[in-house]
């Protein structure tokens, strides 16, 4: 059993508050993704569970024991850092073997342990290797075997993958996954990728300027973001996020450009209302072009200039001018288009966000 | 010629007079050792000679004889020198390095109020002139009693070599990353453990050179070790040359002789150290 929970968690440097007071938490064997830019607390979280930083205020709770002033080793945790850290001055097998070593294991059960990790992550022809001799990829799974190797209560990875490049990157996180598989462990695992986040985890926490804005399954924040931050911060490309005011049933942006109220939205906001309109690039897409072609009723057609389009070979990300600025529009099956060519978009209004301007909270009710 | 013939011309050329650079600089160097060694096999008046004689006549071992003769036969008592030189030497490195260990890790480490000015405080003292402060220790080593003792010059060098052990070792510490510490913890082990298991291995090399440099600072000096001294039960081997000064003569040869013996410690020591300061030990903890 390995449940986590955050009660309160409060960091501060003398009177900068870097985490301010969260709540959190986390099943039994459930991945867990802390995302957000940098500077927004996640890191600092991360360290505190591991009890590498200290906690200035609240509790932290492993397995249903409050571990806040125990020191790293009592918490029966592992952690994968982002440079690795791996110990130059010994082999790959020292390094596995280290925690096992430290706790006085039998040579037996040690090698026994070190073998299946390898197994498992397929370093079993490197073992007598140093770090220096490895690729960034093995460095990573030495750093993953040698947390395996513990079998912690909660694994904790702290940006894992953002020193590999984009290929491996892409190879690891599938490894990562099929790992969580095998050894089905509590994971707590911080990224400022959302995509990283959205792969791998059962649910998300977005965090900014040391606040969670929201929690909830990929599909979730995805679909159902809570604040514009959110809104904005999840999705390739981000989600188009214009403000608008309220006018009699309609939208009208700074330009003066005006669009319709989206239907689900009529009752939660009134003339004068100042909104911020979201619409991914997938509800926005010239006409016979998108994914939900047809059905929905809610689509707004409308004549939009080009100014861009970036063709990705199954798709292209084309970019039109509306309010005075680019919404990025993702076009499927895609034809030729010129720029300045003037073609007709559907607006799938039905999948529509407004956020309130002042709050950044969702209007949907 | 065309130009690639006169390129790789032009670069031979240059190999050339970089090679006969490398060899005057390396004389000019190596030099004064070798006329040391050569000195303490010839006698005084070929080494006095004007004007000077380049090419030895006449090599001998007499000095060395001579040195370990005992006293009357022109010897100086050399074991006693170097039983003091050593002792003395050893137990300062071994204190100013454990100092300049604990303090160099406090400093690349930890962050504490007036770290920087008290950092600063221990750079200047190294601009004070340890001559300058001979006469004053002499008047506190003799109202303390400790004048003329192992002691006292022992805690007059480790003095003199803990912020420089500091400051160096601090560099060393701060070039091991802070992760692998944190990774150790994480791994089971105290802050203790982390420090004697991953930070001190890794900072070893660092550690290694400080002690290289604090022993032969104590195993050269003199001006302090002069004013510090004056028996045999304390001399170090440097105050020991000035046994082959008498009234009206300086005996050269013989001092050459005692500087040879001095001499060939600190090589063998640097030697079978200098193997073991490899650098970029660090390399491949971290990405790369």
């Amino acid at each position: 059993m390995a449940t986590v929970s955050l009660r309160k968690l409060t960091k501060r440097y003398g009177n900068i508050g870097i985490v301010h007071g969260i709540d959190l938490d986390i099943a039994d064997r459930e991945f867990i993704a802390l995302v957000g830019p940098s500077g927004c607390g996640k890191s600092t979280t991360l360290r505190m569970i591991a009890g590498l930083e200290e906690i200035s205020a609240g509790s932290i709770e492993i397995g249903g024991r409050v571990v806040n002033d125990l020191p790293p080793r009592s918490r029966n945790i592992s952690m994968v850092f982002q440079s690795y850290a791996l110990y130059p001055h010994m082999t790959v097998r020292e390094n596995l073997g280290f925690s096992l070593k430290i706790a006085g294991a039998a040579k037996e059960d040690m090698d026994r342990r070190v073998a299946e990790a390898s197994a498992i992550l397929g370093l079993d022809t490197m073992l007598d290797r140093r770090p220096s001799q490895l690729s960034g990829g093995q460095r990573q799974r030495v750093a993953m075997g040698r947390a395996i190797v513990r079998d912690p209560d909660v694994f904790l990875f702290d940006e894992p993958l953002s020193n590999l490049d984009a290929k491996l990157r892409t190879q690891m996180r599938t490894e990562i996954k099929k790992l969580h598989a095998k050894v089905q462990s509590t994971v707590i695992y911080v990224t400022h990728d959302q995509v990283e986040a959205m792969t791998l985890a059962d649910r998300i926490v977005i965090m900014r300027d040391g606040h969670i804005e929201q929690v909830g399954a990929p599909d979730e924040v995805f679909r159902r973001p809570a604040t514009r931050f959110v809104a904005g911060f999840i999705g390739s490309p981000p989600m188009n996020l214009h403000e608008a005011t309220i006018d009699d049933g309609q939208m009208v942006f700074a330009s003066g450009e005006k669009l319709p109220l989206p239907g689900q939205f009529k009752s939660d906001v009134a003339t004068g209302d100042k909104v911020v309109f979201g619409l991914r690039p997938d509800d926005i897409y010239p006409t016979g072009h998108g994914i939900s072609s047809g059905g929905a009723g809610d689509v707004h057609q409308i004549e939009l200039p080009i100014t861009v389009t970036e063709p990705l070979g199954n798709e292209t990300l084309v970019f039109v001018e509306f309010n005075g600025t680019d919404w990025v529009s993702r076009m499927l099956n895609p034809r030729p288009l010129r720029s300045g060519e003037r073609v007709a978009m559907s607006l799938d209004m039905s999948q529509a966000h407004l956020f309130a301007a002042d709050t950044g909270k969702t209007l949907r009710s | 010629m065309d130009e690639n013939s006169s390129a790789r011309l032009k670069r031979r050329l240059l190999g050339i007079v970089y090679r006969i650079g490398l060899f005057l600089a390396m004389l000019t160097i190596c030099l004064p050792g070798l006329w040391i060694v050569l000195s303490s096999l010839r006698p005084t008046v070929e080494i006095m000679a004007k004007p000077p004689v380049w090419i030895p006549q006449e090599i001998s071992l007499d000095a060395y004889v001579a040195m370990f003769s005992g006293i009357g036969k022109g010897g100086i008592p050399v074991i006693e020198y170097f039983r003091n030189s050593l002792i003395i030497s050893v137990t300062s490195t071994i204190i100013a390095v454990a100092i300049g260990m604990a303090g160099g890790y406090a400093f690349a480490r930890y962050r504490f109020r007036g770290k920087s000015s008290v950092f600063l405080g221990l750079m200047l003292t190294r601009t004070v002139p340890g001559i300058a402060l001979s006469l004053p220790l002499f008047f506190l080593y003799v109202r303390l009693g400790i004048i003329d003792t192992h002691f006292g010059l022992i805690l007059a060098y480790v003095a003199l070599n803990v912020p420089f052990t500091i400051w160096l070792i601090d560099g060393f510490f701060r070039q091991v990353p802070k992760d692998l510490a944190e990774a150790a913890q994480i791994d089971g082990c105290t802050r203790w453990q982390a420090f004697w298991q991953v930070e001190f291995p890794l900072a070893g090399p660092g550690i290694a050179s400080a002690a290289i440099f604090a022993f032969l600072t104590c195993w050269n000096e003199f001006a302090l070790a002069s004013q510090l001294t004056r028996s045999v039960s304390a001399k170090t081997l440097p105050v020991g040359l000035l046994d082959y000064t008498a009234e009206f003569t300086i005996d050269w040869r013989g001092m050459c002789a005692l500087a040879v013996v001095m001499i060939i410690p600190a090589l063998t020591l640097t030697y079978i150290v200098q193997k073991h300061l490899v650098g970029g030990l660090t390399s491949g903890a971290v990405k790369g």
